[in-house]
């Protein structure tokens, strides 16, 4: 079967002129050109030309939410790896809301090493990642299991206003939080299933009608 | 260089192996061949065999390699004691970390490394079977496995090797007129704009010569690239 897929762009393909388009992310300007930094889709939007990468890094962005493991404790924080190239720390202001007395308290009560966390990316200095636990959304997740995809297929993944995540939500009647940096946490009963769907969605993300295929793969 | 061939390098306009003087190999491209790395790809050139994997941009360590404004490349290439007709003592030999080298001055041009600072990206080529030009197809080869893993660039880089053999300039060495050729020049560039990364030249030519044969490769490179983008297209034509 022929499957229909979008246009794929190459690096250093020119895209447009600069008189029709500005460039936007991906892309970069030369001699008045609109030229492509990746492998990836172009997209065209209100004057902004610009193109997501089929694969790649998480860059961390300011407000971004993301899933990350603890890896150090530290005196006043920890060190979390939130899958991208650097890492990010969670100071412990930004995590514990009561006052903590360091000479009495151990803070790996709190969060300990192996620990999972959805937590928010508030600064971000060249390679200094600050995180929060302030946003209401944020948590300790328990339990469960994470599988990672391409950051750049998290709007894919989650589909216009929610739609292809709640179908896989509701299909395999599983839990599903999504970080922005390509981490994906289950837990409930069809986790499996859920997790064949997510892997699809991060092979075929080029491919046109994908939603019908994902449906039709949930629904055997 | 300097050795004396025992035959004719060019008999009736063809080479050894029946081509042209201006004619390269078959090419054979595939991305993505190792599922660990960030990104990979195998290039045949004729009998030569390269493959490539990158790895990153990942944290840098030790803490003072990293440089605060920019990611930095660490290239390795490297030939498998099998790939040549007798063994190799394995590891770096100065001629391999001369290659690695330039490979990674080749490579850095194309390359937005100021996008990730602090970090690095790791280039491995591991030559699995060589018949002259090495370094070219291991340059190819780096060149897809970066686009596959998604670090952005300015362009692809291509590379193809020139030389002299028999009073006529060629291109596209095989080992054999590597070994007895009067000059060969490995030359990798920035197709879009034409733009040079890498120049070298073992042996002697005359400055006509020379200009021949960059303008000869620059033109047959023209067909590598096309095959460079073949066979990223390829990757997600299923």
């Amino acid at each position: 079967m022929m499957t229909e897929i979008r246009k794929i762009v190459l690096p250093g393909e020119v895209l447009g002129d600069l008189k029709e388009n500005k460039p936007s992310y991906g892309t970069f300007e030369e001699n008045g050109k609109i030229i492509s930094k990746f492998l990836g889709i172009p997209k065209e939007s209100r004057g902004y030309m610009s193109v997501i990468p089929l694969s790649g890094v998480y860059v961390p962005k300011r407000q971004d939410k993301v899933i990350g493991f603890i890896t150090d404790v530290e005196k006043f924080g920890w060190i979390v790896d939130i899958n991208s190239p650097w890492q990010a720390f969670l100071s412990l202001s930004e995590a514990v809301d009561e006052f903590i007395d360091f000479k009495k308290t151990d803070i790996s009560r709190f969060y300990d090493v192996g620990d999972i966390i959805y937590a928010q990316v508030v600064d971000k200095k060249r390679g200094d990642i600050q995180l929060s636990m302030k946003n209401p959304m944020a948590r300790k997740l328990r339990d469960g299991v994470t599988v990672k995809i391409t950051p750049s297929k998290v709007p894919r993944l989650i589909g216009k206003e929610g739609s292809m995540i709640n179908t896989i939500k509701e299909k395999t009647k599983t839990i599903i939080r999504v970080g922005q940096n390509g981490v994906v946490w289950l837990s409930g009963e069809k986790v499996e299933k859920a997790i064949k769907a997510i892997k699809m969605i991060d092979e075929k993300s080029h491919i046109i009608g994908l939603t019908d295929e994902i449906t039709k793969l949930l629904s055997d | 260089m300097g050795m004396k061939p025992k035959e004719k390098m060019i008999v009736k306009g063809k080479r050894l192996d029946g081509r042209k003087p201006d004619e390269i190999r078959e090419i054979e491209m595939k991305v993505g061949v190792i599922p660990n790395a960030n990104g990979s790809a195998q290039v045949r050139f004729g009998r030569t065999v390269a493959i490539a994997a990158v790895y990153g941009p990942r944290p840098l360590f030790p803490k003072h390699r990293q440089e605060s404004d920019t990611a930095i490349i660490q290239c390795r290439y490297n030939m498998a004691p099998f790939s040549v007709e007798e063994r190799i003592r394995p590891g770096p030999s100065r001629r391999e970390v001369e290659i690695s080298k330039v490979t990674r001055l080749a490579l850095e041009p194309a390359l937005f490394l100021e996008e990730y600072p602090e970090t690095v990206v790791d280039v491995y080529i591991e030559i699995i079977q060589a018949d002259g030009s090495t370094r070219v197809t291991g340059i190819n080869a780096a060149s897809l496995a970066l686009a596959d893993a998604g670090v952005p660039m300015r362009d692809l880089v291509v590379a193809l090797s020139g030389g002299k053999i028999d009073g006529t300039t060629i291109i596209d060495l095989c080992g054999k007129e590597d070994n007895y050729s009067v000059a060969d020049i490995p030359l990798a560039f920035l197709p879009r704009k034409g733009e040079i990364t890498l120049l070298q030249m073992d042996g002697q030519l005359t400055p006509d010569e020379m200009k021949t044969i960059i303008k000869n490769v620059i033109k047959a490179g023209k067909k590598v690239y096309e095959k460079q983008k073949e066979a990223l297209r390829k990757k997600y034509q299923e």
